[in-house]
């Protein structure tokens, strides 16, 4: 019996366990862990992202211009594990949290994410074909780094971000590795999928993740070149190579972060604060808010529609054309002089005066008929203002304060020579043909004046107290081709049913109600959304802990997180001065031996063999590679920058260090006293880089309460921000 | 140029064995190493491990390629025997029959003296030229290069032509000429000025304004101004100069890259006929003198590299500094010259390292190869440049409009100003009545008076404002903290105030301090209000200012207009800055002063002492403290780059993107709107650009796969080799220059233009003449007959060369200008020819 057969033989599991790797991974967990429930207060920007954490909870639709949905969402899943439900008021640093929150299971993500970034390290540089001493260096560095343990014990995103990245380095390494020994393998494959995943969901989590995304994309392309190279490959297997690096590095990452939308847009159905940002379309596809207004409005506009007209672009902020009972002043502060007509403006409330008729300039009906006449692209028809019924006008005097443009009024007529001139052209933009109707929501449309071809327009300025700060409205006269600011969407809209000015009124007041239901696909929602996320400017580019990309070499700045209101216990967002340092030096000391190197090559004298010298190119290659392209980028951005952008960055230049050392060592000391010495420095280094990490460590963990004088001890640079109680 | 012929053409011989023998001896080390072990690594995987086996070996010299016998070394032979053997044993126009003579010719021509383009392999045909110098085919190509001359000549003539037609007309200013013309008229009358832009292209405007009898009394208001009497021609027609010289230099450079007459010929017609090219070259702008210069500094760098084979030689020198002063001309237009420095950078910099790995040359003549570089290309243009900047501030030595975008010490150079030959106490005293001025760009004295801050906003307090003006209003007087003693009485000794004292500012006018407090600002609100406060001088510890220098140690004097000061409110720690915000009615339209509680180092937080009396302090002379030349040299940088930075795209305006220009997307309007208006409309000619578009697609797509091919070791013909090393080397130089005037601009914060991808399209030009030469030669070689073959060639480039003419007929009118009815009109003669519904003419 073939059973019996194999039971002969005792059944024997062996399992190698590196221990030291166990180790790190316990130490990790620890130093990340501990006492992470405290302090019981909201820390920085927990202040920003608990917000959306509570927006997740309760499934509200938000939009968030700091980056893509998966960081968000993963925070968010640690509140729906902890059972938070969402209430609690997310408006000040410092503020207690109320029994509701789970703090610990919120903090948990980041926290668990920032310890496995310890034992990848180790990993990694075992994979770069470095000793087990060098990644046990690079490991413990990366445990003793008192800026990214604090940085993963809050919620927070950047620990997610940088676990993913190095998950993406690491899986990239060990495929390159099973690539010299078998293509196509279960492990090839699952190394390149993982490559693929993991940069996908750094990539998800903070565009910051793009950065590392490019290099290893640069480096397979390098890879890939040498590969085709390799005569002993068919033409068939390097296509097959191809196809696979393709699938696994480009295909799916995009699958990835387009379902990273999909999840968000799933998941927030329901309409919320942000609404106003996005077009009516988008919110209409929202349960509440604008759905439930234009929940079964008629969908083609017909001569005769009441409707409401809302700006696309909506810059500075989103608002309707509107027209009120006030007149432009005879003339402005500076002199110029206007029509002295009923003023039109954008206004960025919902009110009754935003309503407008289209009526058909050769009738004077103001209803719809029957069966109504829908209005096409390029009709031309009037807009009367609904409640005081007078006719949207353009005219050659100046705007009031744009002043090479006209100005857009209501016509009165004064019976001087100025006669109206209230004919405008319907364009719409987005049309599929020119036989298109013009649709409730979806068209975009554009107001040409038959006249002057004027274009109307916001101009996006406000109006002196006069208008009552309402935002300005111009015809443009030398329009430049296409912009979103002279193009307006119909937000509400219903048949007009009265011809009376009185029952109209009535009617004007009371809300629309009628059915048929529109719907956006995922793939226009997203483009919406992804475009948004992309444009929305902060206003507000100061912050008083905001700092230049130069100060963060150095570490001349850091980041007061939280407080104590009474103890003086605080948390700083402050760096290990000796990493930092010797990161620094690691770097610059690479780059001068590779330059060295080269050049000696060149005129080839080569001071080390050929495999260390390629392994320290590589090596090399992918640390500082790493460094510079998760810091160099900054010094082009324009946005508020702060010392946390920088971990990303030195996390990898703190990989360099073992690399550096370690070749140091073998190459440079030749005796074997030399080394004995340059191991005893090392050892001594490493105590003082623990050293100063338990010197920090109160400002770290946020406990213990240091006394004044203890603070002021631990100011090592002038610029460094420690808040000291005064008494 | 081309005399110089004869003289390096004789001196090859010597300079070089005959190529034959060159390859088996090792008497000639450097030519043959080069060639093998540059060969080795283009063509052959297989060796190229060998010889880097060899290489490793640390210390060793390796016999590297020469003892392999190699296929690769018999196939460049073979290029090398069939230019040199085949064309010598057959005279006469049989010669003709592999490939076209004219082609040929091209390939073989001698053109540029230096001989031998820089790429080792092509230098071997010219060698076996020289070596039978009275053979047949150099007779065809001395024949070609009267071709060469005549085409040269040919193409000058239209391009000149083609500018210069119809240049007095609008006789109005067009579009930017209201800037650059009023800037050269500003050199003319010695007026201060400022603009975002470095001096030469304006000086020079001005020059040829001057010369040509302009005498700088037109304003150039605004567009559309008649010029009347005065004398334009002279500055449009130096324009127009420049830019018809752009037409040679391109046919030059790409005669020089791919040897190829008719490729020179098509780029030449590209931008003899392109309409937008045209259209740029006929005003008063900086454009034209930009694109002299960038197109100089390529056609020198590229005539350089070609005499790399005789290195320190007349022509060599000549070229090497002609690049870097062409280098400071550009730099010295506009900043966007920048992009050429650095396309020269990049190119030296694989120069260098090619130099470094022939092992045949000794580290010192690697370092005077290294040092000539430094010389000629950094500390040449440097120069040049600075010099600009010296003639620039000494020809503007009158106030003018560009005063108040300086600083004070900067404006006490120039006549007429009132900081001009005033003399005043030179360090700062208690009791001195002073003015302070912001370090911003344009920013305010420090203002107050009567008139308190509306309510609702902050405290109502004294109003304290920054005015762009001078006036009574903007003095104050500094006073100790502690004490409110009149340090102006003649009992009291003078005691100078230092570096971290603790000071009071007392408004002179209306005796209330300079105060702040923990109320938000009136337009900021992140920051602290600051009003005036007290009564005749008595107020509160929110009065109290720490005064500091910006980078001194503590107990130092402060200097009038040098130190630049910064306010330290002790209270709260803020600073005191102006946000460059215009506060409403209530504030008079002034500008807001706040005092921020961000620490950071910022023009807008820091200040200077404009004015400064103190009767018992001695006055010096101003001049002692003028600026020296580096520091109005930093400054004028600092304030052109923050002038650039400030350009910025307001919100709701419609603004060109960098997307857009490639594609031709929309024009700029130079004159004219109306259809009465003669309307003159800068828009590239669409053939052209087009054209331009796809060949970059079809270079990309050639060069990956012959890169491809290469790497896989595919054989290919000795033709298509040497094809394909024109399009990667010098193609991808072009391309590389293609890619820097083009790119940088989508990372560009400020307002865009159409018209800065100019200099980009002369790049892509020239590779679409590169590039479809190569294209054309590479898919007629495929036919049996090489009669056919150049038949076909022929056409494929005629054809394109009669697109071209054909659509600039078509589109002329949009450079020498239109009247009558717009193109939408559909009874406009244009109408039919509106393909892009963004084009407005």
């Amino acid at each position: 019996m073939p059973v019996l057969g194999a039971l002969k033989r005792p059944v024997l599991l062996r399992a190698e366990i590196n221990v030291s790797l166990v180790a790190l991974a316990v130490a990790a967990v620890a130093s990340r862990l501990w006492g992470l429930a405290g302090p019981r207060a909201v820390v920085f920007d927990e202040v920003y992202y608990g917000q959306f954490v509570s927006l997740y909870v309760k499934r509200i639709f938000f939009v968030d211009d700091s980056g893509p949905p998966l960081g968000h969402a993963l925070l968010a899943l640690g509140g729906y594990l902890g059972g938070f439900d969402g209430n609690f008021l997310w408006n000040r640093i410092g503020a207690e949290y109320t029994m509701n929150v789970p703090v610990w299971s919120l903090r948990l993500l980041p926290a668990v994410a920032g310890a496995l970034c310890v034992p990848l390290a180790y990993q990694i540089l075992v994979e770069l074909r470095f000793s087990h001493c060098a990644a046990l260096g690079a490991a413990l560095l990366i445990l003793l780094e008192n800026s990214l343990i604090t940085q993963s014990r809050l919620m927070l995103l950047e620990s997610i971000l940088i676990f993913f990245i190095l998950l993406a380095v690491l899986s990239y390494l060990k495929f390159c590795n099973s690539q010299k020994r078998s293509p196509f393998s279960a492990t090839w494959w699952f190394w390149l999928l993982l490559t693929g995943v993991a940069c996908s969901c750094a990539v998800g989590v903070k565009y910051m993740g793009l950065f590392t995304y490019v290099l290893l994309l640069v480096i397979a392309g390098i890879h890939f070149w040498h590969l085709i190279g390799d005569q002993a490959l068919s033409k068939v297997s390097v296509l097959c190579h191809l196809l696979a690096r393709g699938l696994a590095l480009v295909v799916i990452p995009v699958a990835m972060y387009l379902s990273f939308f999909y999840l968000h847009l799933t998941l927030l159905y329901r309409s919320g604060p942000h609404d106003q940002i996005m077009t009516s379309a988008f919110q209409a596809s929202l349960e509440g808010g604008l759905a439930r207004i234009t929940q079964g409005q008629p969908l083609e506009i017909a001569y005769g529609s009441q409707i409401t007209l809302r700006n696309v672009l909506g810059k500075p902020m989103p608002c309707w054309l509107h027209s009120h009972k006030n007149t432009y002043p005879i003339r402005y502060e500076n002199g110029r002089g206007s029509s002295h007509q009923q003023q039109v403006t954008c206004y960025p409330f919902k009110d009754v005066n935003n309503w407008w008729i289209v009526k058909d300039p050769g009738t004077q009906q103001l209803v719809v008929s029957n069966p109504p006449r829908p209005i096409r692209h390029g009709h031309i028809v009037q807009l009367v203002h609904g409640i005081t019924t007078r006719y949207l006008n353009t005219h050659d005097v100046a705007a009031p304060l744009s002043p090479h443009a006209q100005e857009v009024s209501c016509y009165i007529d004064y019976n001087i020579s100025m006669p109206a001139q209230n004919l405008w052209r319907v364009e719409i933009v987005n049309r599929e043909s020119d036989a298109d109707v013009w649709k409730t929501i979806l068209s975009e449309v554009r107001f040409v004046h038959v006249n002057t071809s004027a274009m109307l327009k916001l101009s996006g300025v406000a109006l002196p107290d006069w208008g009552y700060r309402q935002l300005e409205v111009v015809g443009e006269k030398l329009s430049k081709g296409y912009h979103q600011s002279m193009l307006w969407n119909v937000e509400e809209h219903r048949y007009g049913k009265s011809q009376e000015q009185k029952e109209r009124e009535v009617e004007l007041h009371s809300p629309t109600q009628i059915d048929i239901s529109k719907n956006l696909s995922f793939m226009a929602k997203f483009t919406e959304l992804q475009w948004k996320i992309l444009t929305l400017k902060n206003e507000d580019t100061e912050h008083k802990y905001s700092s230049s990309p130069l100060a963060w070499i150095t570490m001349d700045t850091n980041i007061v997180y939280w407080l104590h209101p009474a103890s003086g216990a605080q948390i700083h967002l402050i760096g290990n001065m000796l990493i930092w340092t010797s990161a620094n030096a690691a770097t610059l000391a690479y780059l001068c031996l590779f330059l060295w190197y080269l050049l000696r090559r060149r005129r080839r004298i080569c001071d080390v063999p050929e495999d260390v010298w390629w392994a320290w190119v590589f090596a090399g290659g992918l640390c500082v590679g790493g460094w510079a392209a998760n810091y160099l980028p900054f010094f082009l951005m324009e946005k508020t920058l702060f010392l946390y952008h920088y971990l990303p960055a030195l996390t990898f230049q703190i990989l360099l260090i073992p690399v550096v050392l370690q070749h140091l060592n073998d190459h440079f000391c030749r005796s074997q006293l030399s080394k004995h010495m340059f191991q005893a420095l090392i050892v001594a280094w490493f105590s003082s880089v623990y050293l100063t990490y338990r010197t920090f460590s109160p400002l770290t963990y946020g406990e213990p309460p240091l006394s004044p004088a203890e603070l002021r001890a631990l100011r090592w640079k002038e610029s460094w921000d420690i808040l000291i109680r005064k008494h | 140029m081309y005399a110089a012929a004869p003289a390096t053409g004789a001196a090859q011989p010597e300079s070089h064995p005959p190529p034959l023998r060159g390859f088996q001896a090792a008497g000639d080390v450097r030519s043959g190493q080069l060639q093998l072990s540059s060969v080795c690594t283009r063509c052959s995987p297989l060796m190229r491990g060998v010889s880097r086996r060899h290489a490793m070996s640390p210390g060793t010299h390796p016999p590297a390629c020469p003892a392999t016998p190699s296929p690769v070394m018999t196939c460049s032979m073979d290029s090398v025997s069939r230019g040199a053997v085949q064309e010598g044993a057959r005279p006469g126009p049989e010669v003709g029959l592999r490939m076209p003579r004219a082609l040929r010719g091209g390939q073989a021509e001698p053109g540029p003296r230096c001989g031998a383009l820089r790429q080792r392999e092509s230098r071997v045909p010219a060698e076996g030229q020289s070596r039978c110098p009275d053979s047949a085919p150099a007779l065809a190509a001395l024949g070609d290069v009267g071709g060469g001359w005549a085409a040269l000549g040919f193409v000058t003539v239209l391009g000149f032509a083609s500018r210069f037609y119809r240049l007095p007309q609008p006789p109005h200013v067009c579009w930017d000429e209201t800037h650059f013309g009023k800037m050269g008229s500003y050199y003319i009358n010695r007026t201060f000025f400022f603009d975002v832009h470095p001096p030469l292209g304006k000086m020079l405007i001005g020059l040829a304004g001057y010369l040509s009898g302009y005498d700088g009394t037109f304003p150039f208001q605004k567009p559309g101004d008649r010029y009347e009497q005065h004398n334009y021609i002279g500055m449009r027609g130096f324009c127009a100069f420049l830019g018809s010289c752009l037409v040679p230099f391109v046919y030059l450079t790409v005669l020089e890259l791919s040897k190829s007459l008719p490729a020179a010929l098509l780029s030449a017609f590209i931008l003899i006929f392109d309409t937008g090219c045209i259209t740029l070259s006929q005003y008063i702008l900086l454009d034209p003198i930009l694109m002299f210069f960038i197109m100089a500094a390529v056609l020198s760098m590229v005539k350089y590299n070609s005499c790399a084979d005789r290195p320190f030689s007349l022509p060599w020198w000549f070229w090497l500094s002609l690049t870097g002063v062409n280098l400071a001309g550009a730099m010295g237009v506009k900043f966007v010259g920048l992009f050429v420095v650095i396309l020269v950078g990049l190119n030296t910099i694989s120069d260098l390292w090619d130099l470094l790995g022939d092992l045949s040359l000794s580290l010192i003549m690697f370092g005077k190869h290294l040092l000539a570089r430094v010389l000629c290309l950094i500390l040449l243009p440097l120069s040049l440049y600075m010099a600009l900047f010296a003639v620039h501030f000494a020809i503007l030595n009158k106030s003018g409009p560009g005063d108040g975008f300086y600083s004070s010490a900067f404006q006490s150079r120039l006549i007429g100003n009132n900081l001009h030959n005033v003399s005043i106490p030179e360090h700062l005293a208690y009791g001195s009545v002073i003015t302070m001025k912001n370090l911003r760009m344009a920013g305010g004295y420090l203002h107050s008076h009567w008139h308190l801050y509306p309510e609702g906003v902050g405290a109502r307090q004294q109003q304290v404002t920054a005015y762009l003006h001078k006036d009574l209003n903007n003095l104050w007087i500094i006073k100790k903290y502690d004490s409110n003693t009149d340090h102006l009485d003649p009992s009291c000794t003078v005691e100078f105030v230092r570096h971290g004292d603790i000071i009071r500012l007392e408004h002179k006018e209306t005796s209330r301090n300079l105060h702040s407090h923990q109320h938000e600002a009136p337009l900021t609100r992140k920051h602290f209000q600051v009003t005036g406060y007290g009564i005749n001088g008595t107020g509160d510890s929110n009065d109290f200012w720490r005064i500091e220098v910006v980078g001194r140690k503590s107990g130092k004097l402060i200097k009038v207009l040098r130190s630049q000061i910064r306010l330290t409110h002790v209270a709260t720690g803020c600073l005191l800055g102006s946000s460059g915000k215009t506060l409403p009615k209530w504030g008079w339209e002034q500008v807001e002063v706040t005092c921020t509680p961000y620490l950071k180092e910022n023009p807008s937080s820091l200040w200077n002492i404009e004015d400064h009396i103190n009767p018992k302090l001695p006055n010096i002379s101003l001049d002692v403290l003028k600026p020296s030349f580096t520091e109005i040299l930093l400054e004028s940088h600092m304030v052109m780059i923050r002038g650039n930075s400030g350009l910025k795209p307001k919100e709701n305006e419609v603004t060109s993107k960098p997307w857009h220009w490639p594609i031709n997307y929309q024009g700029l309007r130079f004159s004219g709107i109306n259809e009465t208006d003669y309307r003159v409309y800068l828009l590239g000619n669409p053939v052209v650009w087009w054209l331009n578009l796809v060949t970059i697609g079809v270079y990309f797509l050639m060069t990956t796969s012959t890169a491809v091919a290469m790497k896989r070791g595919v054989q290919q013909m000795t033709e298509h080799r040497e094809l394909f090393q024109v399009l990667l080397q010098g193609g991808g130089q072009i391309m590389l220059g293609w890619l820097l005037h083009y790119l940088p601009f989508f990372m560009m914060g400020r307002v865009l233009y159409f018209h800065h991808y100019f200099p980009a399209m002369l790049f892509s030009s020239m590779l679409t003449g590169i590039t479809w030469d190569t294209l054309l030669k590479f898919c007629t070689g495929h036919l049996l007959s090489s009669t056919m073959a150049w038949k076909v060639y022929t056409c494929g480039v005629l054809t394109l060369v009669l697109l071209i003419v054909y659509s600039f007929y078509l589109f002329h009118p949009l450079s020498y200008g239109m009247v009558g009815p717009m193109a939408s009109d559909p009874n406009s003669p244009m109408a039919g020819l509106r393909w892009l519904e963004s084009w407005e003419f």
